[in-house]
């Protein structure tokens, strides 16, 4: 097919007709005989001039401004009471704003495809050949261009549940859309980098917090990826060696913590090591604890909360890098340590030299995204801990918070809508640069199609 | 101990092998005992949770006795009882946990066949046709990831309540299935070790890319559907923030997961301790049964997925 594409690229310049097709969508297939593959071009341009005269255009406008009008009460002329007026709303005309861009980027592209369609025709009539007609192009939808068949759903949902509700978001960080900016009632307003500056240094208090929870947050990502992988390998390793019995019991007893729902044996671990909970109970009976006012607080020290998280999320994680390792492990080929054996290796070379290079080659891109994940696990704070010890020193965090638990204490207690997006920016720009650069390296990368 | 696994995991031959190879498989038995018990504790302890008579999550033992005594003053008797299951079904509060299992089931099913088919229509066209927005498609997935998934969750609210839906099951599905087309690599990975052979055998037999896709690919990777399936339908079963900041204070459309949260409330955990732990059973139990089931397809799926990344 590519070659085929080739043998037509001979450049010829646009005729007026291809050339307006940038300007009137589809008029190229209309005039070539493509009525309904034109109009529909064409309504689709119509219907955006239609959406543009509406309020498009005041879309726009409103999303420079972000409102004008504050709500409350104004004095009107001929009347002795003032009235109730409501405003704008700025995170309204935000949204819309967006949206409008957004839908504006589709219909430029729309022109753009227009314009290579009219091209494709007029090729097609000075080489004389057939101009496709409808059903031809319906076929191609199920062959060549199947992609856009396929991808024409998930890409609609991509773009309504994903691209422009984080668009939205990053241009929120940019504004002064906080507690005491709230819609409706207030407005907001483009206030540039200085959520940022107050983050990375303005405001002490935000700065210290910021730095105290990411190093927190950085620590938990690297203890909480490292200990899971290599306990994970380690259990492996025992289930999967010669002579062990029974397996799959073994293997099934651990991945039953993984068909558990997460949240149940969150908030079970939670009331086991509350002050009042099950351990404590269980040391108090056992004489370790004199009396129920010298209980452990586990979640109350920062210090043994953090150490406990860790340990709760070793048992959540272990099952899954022991599943996996398992797999990975079955899958190393016996000769390989036949001929070690027989070259004289011993056990302890025969692991450093072929088992875990092997493992850990395999799963390094596992390591990279369950890093990410941890830095943005949810769960396991916000279930365990609630970000909890709070402490004065920081603003609106915990001392177990990571930076995506404050980012949501900040946006459902603080309602700090603009400080929770710089922070949800901050966080993509660390994920991002620690895996970009490992991606890229990888093999599996540079060397995709090479696999095939 | 990491000595003796190490050993006994390659089988060294040595001068002791036999006693060292045993001594070896013993303590990888006792290790694997102690294990078991780790991970099984806390499951048992909530079966036997949800049917104890004493409330609160503050009880005299750990494993409920028949009797038991508290701080050596009062004498009380404890016994099993299947009424914590009742109270549980039985709506009150606002709490209708029978209702927010039902609410959980639909949304887990439909958003499950959304997802799935959105991941894997997406992950064949990245794996199988070539075109220009391909690897600027790929890019952006990846970057997409990387921020925090709820940082655009007020934005959605809001798109859903524009709308006029927030707070209906069908924001929840379509919060949880609409932007599965991001999700496709596993997917893609299964799909990239089948071998293009069959694809260009099937086209010169005539076959177009459509039957190439549903005739060919499909029936072969059963493995990952199953996979992509079952992960999407596990999903609202445990996903706790979406359902809380879309559902509010709409309690005809709680899921479980915000229902049994609720329940360790402060204020009610002492009354409600129990039914939170049959609520977990009531939860867990469908979803062992069907993780179990399907687990070959869940490793294939998991061990695939890492190693392609």
């Amino acid at each position: 097919m590519s070659k085929k594409n080739l043998d037509e690229k001979i450049e010829i310049p646009d005729d007026l007709i291809t050339k307006l097709s940038y300007v009137v969508f589809g008029l190229g297939n209309i005039v070539h005989g493509q009525i309904a593959k034109g109009i529909a071009f064409l309504a689709i341009e119509v219907a955006y001039i239609l959406f543009m005269i509406v309020g498009g255009f005041q879309n726009l406008i409103n999303l420079v401004t972000l409102g004008t009008v504050q709500t409350g009460w104004v004095e009107v002329p001929g009347k002795i009471m003032p009235e109730y007026r409501l405003g704008d709303n700025s995170m309204l005309f935000l949204l819309f704003g967006v949206l409008t861009v957004m839908i504006t980027v589709g219909v430029v592209w729309t022109g753009y495809c227009s314009h290579k369609s009219a091209k494709n025709l007029q090729l097609l009539i000075k080489n004389g050949k057939k101009v496709p007609s409808l059903m031809d192009d319906i076929k191609l939808l199920l062959d060549q261009r199947f992609h856009i068949t396929l991808l024409f759903l998930p890409i609609c949902g991509i773009l309504v549940f994903s691209v422009l509700p984080l668009i939205y978001m990053i241009c929120i960080a940019f504004t002064n859309y906080d507690r005491d900016h709230q819609v409706p009632g207030n407005l907001f307003d483009w206030v540039g980098l200085s959520n940022f500056g107050s983050m990375l240094g303005g405001d002490s208090r935000m700065t210290t917090t910021f730095f105290g929870v990411l190093v927190w947050t950085l620590i938990w990502a690297f203890f909480a990826t490292f200990s899971n992988y290599f306990l994970g390998i380690i259990v492996a390793l025992v289930i999967n060696q010669k002579g062990i019995k029974f397996k799959k019991l073994w293997r099934s007893i651990l991945v039953l913590t993984i068909a558990m729902p997460q949240f149940i044996s969150l908030l079970v671990m939670r009331s086991f090591f509350s002050n009042y909970g099950v351990i404590n109970r269980g040391l108090i009976n056992l004489g370790i604890i004199p009396s129920i006012n010298d209980t452990i607080p586990f979640f109350s020290n920062p210090t043994l909360a953090r150490i406990v998280i860790i340990v709760v999320n070793m048992w959540i994680g272990i099952p899954y890098t022991m599943l996996m390792s398992s797999g990975i492990l079955m899958n190393i080929p016996q000769d390989l340590y036949e001929a070690a054996t027989v070259d004289g290796a011993n056990a302890v070379q025969m692991f450093f030299k072929i088992t875990l290079p092997q493992i850990i080659f395999t799963t390094t891109p596992y390591l990279i995204t369950s890093f990410v994940g941890n830095i943005n696990n949810f769960n396991v704070i916000f279930l365990l801990t609630a970000g909890g010890p709070s402490t004065s020193e920081y603003y609106s965090a915990g001392k177990t918070d990571l930076l995506v638990t404050w980012l949501y204490k900040l946006t459902k207690e603080k309602m700090d809508y603009s400080l929770a997006s710089t922070i949800g920016i901050l966080i993509f720009i660390i994920s991002a640069t620690m895996s970009l650069i490992t991606y890229t390296r990888s093999k599996s990368y540079k060397e995709e199609d090479a696999f095939q | 101990m990491s000595a003796n696994n190490l050993t006994a995991v390659t089988g060294k031959k040595g001068k002791s092998y036999a006693a060292q190879k045993r001594a070896g498989l013993i303590a990888s038995y006792i290790f694997l005992t102690v294990l078991s018990i780790i991970w099984l504790l806390p499951i048992l302890w909530v079966v036997l949770t949800s049917f104890r008579v004493e409330p609160g999550s503050f009880t005299a033992a750990f494993f409920p006795q028949p009797y038991s005594w508290v701080e050596g003053t009062t004498k009380y008797t404890q016994t099993y009882t299947f009424q914590n299951y009742i109270d549980l079904f039985t709506p009150r509060d606002g709490f209708d946990f029978g209702k927010m299992w039902v609410n959980t089931l639909i949304v887990a099913a439909i958003s499950c066949v959304i997802s799935t088919l959105f991941a894997v229509a997406t992950a064949y066209v990245m794996s199988r046709m070539r075109f220009k927005m391909r690897k600027p498609f790929m890019n952006i997935a990846l970057i997409m990831g990387m921020f925090p998934g709820f940082m655009s969750m007020i934005a959605i609210y809001f798109i859903l309540k524009s709308v006029g839906i927030e707070k209906t099951l069908l924001a929840l599905i379509l919060v949880y299935s609409g932007a599965s087309g991001l999700g496709f690599q596993v997917v893609k990975g299964f799909f990239d070790t089948v071998p293009k052979a069959l694809d260009e055998a099937a086209m010169i037999d005539g076959a177009n890319k459509a039957t190439v896709f549903f005739k060919i690919i499909l029936p072969m990777s059963k493995p990952i559907i199953v996979y992509q399936a079952l992960t999407a339908f596990m999903g609202p079963w445990m996903d706790f923030i979406f359902a809380r900041f879309l559902m509010g204070t709409n309690y005809d459309t709680y899921t479980v997961a915000i229902g049994l949260y609720d329940m360790l409330d402060k204020t009610r955990i002492y009354e409600y301790f129990r039914q939170f732990a049959a609520g977990s059973v009531c939860v867990a139990v469908p979803i062992i049964i069907l993780f179990m089931s399907l687990q070959k397809y869940y490793v294939e799926g998991v061990t695939g997925g890492a190693v392609k990344g």
